[in-house]
């Protein structure tokens, strides 16, 4: 019966995303911008003795995938915190679902907007001549990394949304996300940084693991390393994520 | 006798507030329960413990006859619940709220859909099922959240607060298939409302709460008949004998003033009826342009159990369980 209440409730998570353009076309529209404008005003950093590519679109197109993961968060969170606020969550948990199967069925959503806009901002990079050095397969792990990241991302929102029960509050977090990602490595390789404190804190971000997990397959090609920094930092989120919104939905449906 | 819901000493607390102080009914199998009382007066708060949403503080709880506290599931698979504000995802359509509903409480598949479409032609909403329900009127939202209790055949419903804020046509229309329930299916009904009428109308009894406690219980009809009397309201014909009007009526009873212009008098026992007061004015020569007996209410016994109208007495204290 679990597997018929997480793809009940996944379907629902899939059909809202899909019907709140909201939820849809910032996700696509802002992150594509945003490199489109750093791509073009920032391409003289390619210049720089050590940059390790002559294309910057190369080097930044990797932050999409991240910021749109960023997106995940507040969506997912926003959509679980609603449920709570006007009585939904009480519905459920006057059925037979299991707790798995609610914060399952409502990652499905994230997941496939993850998806989604990964393939938007892998077509909008080879649309734009950035060759993926990791060819094909490369392709691929790009996609997997990127879901993966959107669902650690997708279940810290749904945490977030158990914690305090309040929309709000996790609009209101939104921004503090940002500034992780404007704190990495997304725009300057960490080894061409000059300002020490900027370095550290870019080398202490996890997000700049992420970023460079997935840059590594776009400019570099298979660099183990990289990669593994990478999937570690997603699947890390995931479980730290997964294991704080199970505790904050059992503290949430107090259910007998 | 068989009881749907059996409750003994049941307490909840949220820190310092006894939202449920010590509350004992019981509710007989296929009884419509009418549980009145103002806002803040610990209704949901035990309508979340009876459904299982919240544990008790102490006392014992029993609904189709399984422990709310160790028998949660049990209980859950007994009971349909409409809670208050109907819970609906605007974004979903009708039918697919009951796709919903009856796939997670694990109807066949061939099952779900012939369920969906005998609810949704039930509450009648076959024509809008497959709008959204942002379009519903508050009308078919709670017609639809009537029809997501019962898609898994409950034997006890629990409606909390059904009717607040519907126009008198769709409060009429959820009575009737309210009482069709109770009358041809069995099903026991366990209801909070804070109108009178809707009590009076539906409720085979009526217990009513104030600050957490039960102050009375019976049958409509007996609770009126034992604590309340007849109400005579009176408007003098020359406003400048209401003072002889009041010295009049205040001889049958307790005076109040019913509005700027009448006054009432509360019969004080059985020993007086309207033909007495009439007689009385009749010998007094004070003409009246409106005499009216006014039969007890509900709030009437509310007064005499609290010194307050329900009316009055709603804004003293949130309602615990909305705001957990």
């Amino acid at each position: 019966m679990t597997r018929l209440q997480v793809a009940s409730l996944a379907r629902r998570s899939i059909l809202r995303t899909l019907r709140q353009p909201a939820y849809v076309l910032p996700p696509l529209l802002f992150p594509t911008l945003l490199v489109a404008v750093n791509a073009a005003g920032l391409r003289p950093s390619t210049m720089l003795q050590g940059f390790p590519t002559d294309s910057f679109l190369a080097f930044a197109v990797a932050v999409p995938f991240i910021q749109g993961a960023l997106f995940a968060t507040m969506n997912a969170g926003t959509d679980l915190a609603r449920d709570i606020q006007n009585g939904f969550l009480n519905r459920l948990a006057l059925t037979p679902m299991r707790g798995s199967a609610l914060l399952a069925g409502h990652l499905a959503g994230v997941i496939v907007m993850g998806f989604v806009q990964s393939v938007f901002y892998l077509a909008f990079a080879l649309a734009f001549g950035v060759d993926i050095a990791s060819g094909p397969a490369g392709a691929v792990m790009i996609l997997v990394l990127a879901t993966l990241i959107s669902a650690g991302f997708g279940m810290l929102g749904a945490f977030m949304a158990l914690r305090t029960g309040s929309g709000e509050s996790i609009q209101a977090f939104f921004p503090v996300l940002f500034i992780f990602l404007f704190m990495s490595s997304m725009n300057a390789p960490r080894n061409l940084m000059t300002v020490d404190w900027f370095r550290t804190v870019a080398t202490i971000n996890p997000v700049s693991y992420l970023i460079e997990a997935v840059r590594s397959l776009v400019i570099t090609g298979w660099n183990a390393e990289a990669l593994l920094l990478g999937f570690a930092v997603a699947l890390g989120l995931i479980i730290v994520s997964t294991v704080v919104a199970s505790h904050a939905l059992h503290v949430r449906m107090t259910r007998t | 006798m068989a009881y749907g819901i059996e409750v003994e000493g049941l307490v909840r607390v949220f820190k310092d507030i006894r939202a449920v102080d010590g509350i004992d009914l019981v509710v007989a199998e296929g009884e419509i329960y009418g549980f009145l009382g103002p806002n803040g007066a610990g209704k949901s708060t035990t309508v979340h413990v009876l459904t299982t949403l919240l544990p008790p503080t102490d006392g014992t709880a029993r609904v189709a006859g399984f422990d709310v506290v160790s028998d949660g599931p049990k209980v859950r698979a007994a009971i349909g619940a409409a809670l208050q504000e109907a819970a609906l995802d605007p974004l979903l359509s009708g039918r697919e709220h009951l796709r919903l509903q009856t796939a997670l409480h694990g109807i066949t598949k061939h099952e779900r859909k012939q369920r969906s479409d005998d609810l949704l032609e039930r509450v009648g909403l076959t024509a809008a099922a497959d709008r959204k329900v942002r379009t519903y009127s508050g009308g078919m939202k709670r017609r639809l959240d009537l029809a997501l209790a019962l898609v898994h055949g409950p034997r006890i419903l629990f409606l909390d607060e059904p009717t607040t804020g519907l126009d008198p046509q769709s409060r009429s229309a959820l009575w009737a298939e309210v009482g069709r329930l109770a009358q041809e299916d069995g099903v026991t009904v366990f209801l909070t409302t804070q109108y009178l009428e809707e009590a009076d109308v539906l409720a085979d009894r009526v217990g009513i709460i104030d600050h957490g406690r039960i102050v009375a219980e019976g049958t409509p009809a007996a609770l009126k008949a034992e604590i309340a009397h007849p109400t005579v309201e009176a408007i003098p014909a020359d406003p400048e004998q209401r003072p002889k009007l009041a010295r009049i009526l205040e001889q049958f009873g307790e005076l109040t003033q019913v509005s700027p212009k009448s006054l009432a008098v509360r019969l004080s026992g059985d020993d007086f009826g309207l033909a007495d007061v009439v007689r009385a004015l009749d010998a007094a020569e004070v003409h009246v342009e409106h005499l009216q007996l006014h039969a007890p209410s509900l709030d009437d016994v509310f007064l005499a159990k609290t010194g307050r109208t329900l009316e009055g007495a709603g804004s003293e204290q949130p309602e615990i369980a909305d705001v957990t």
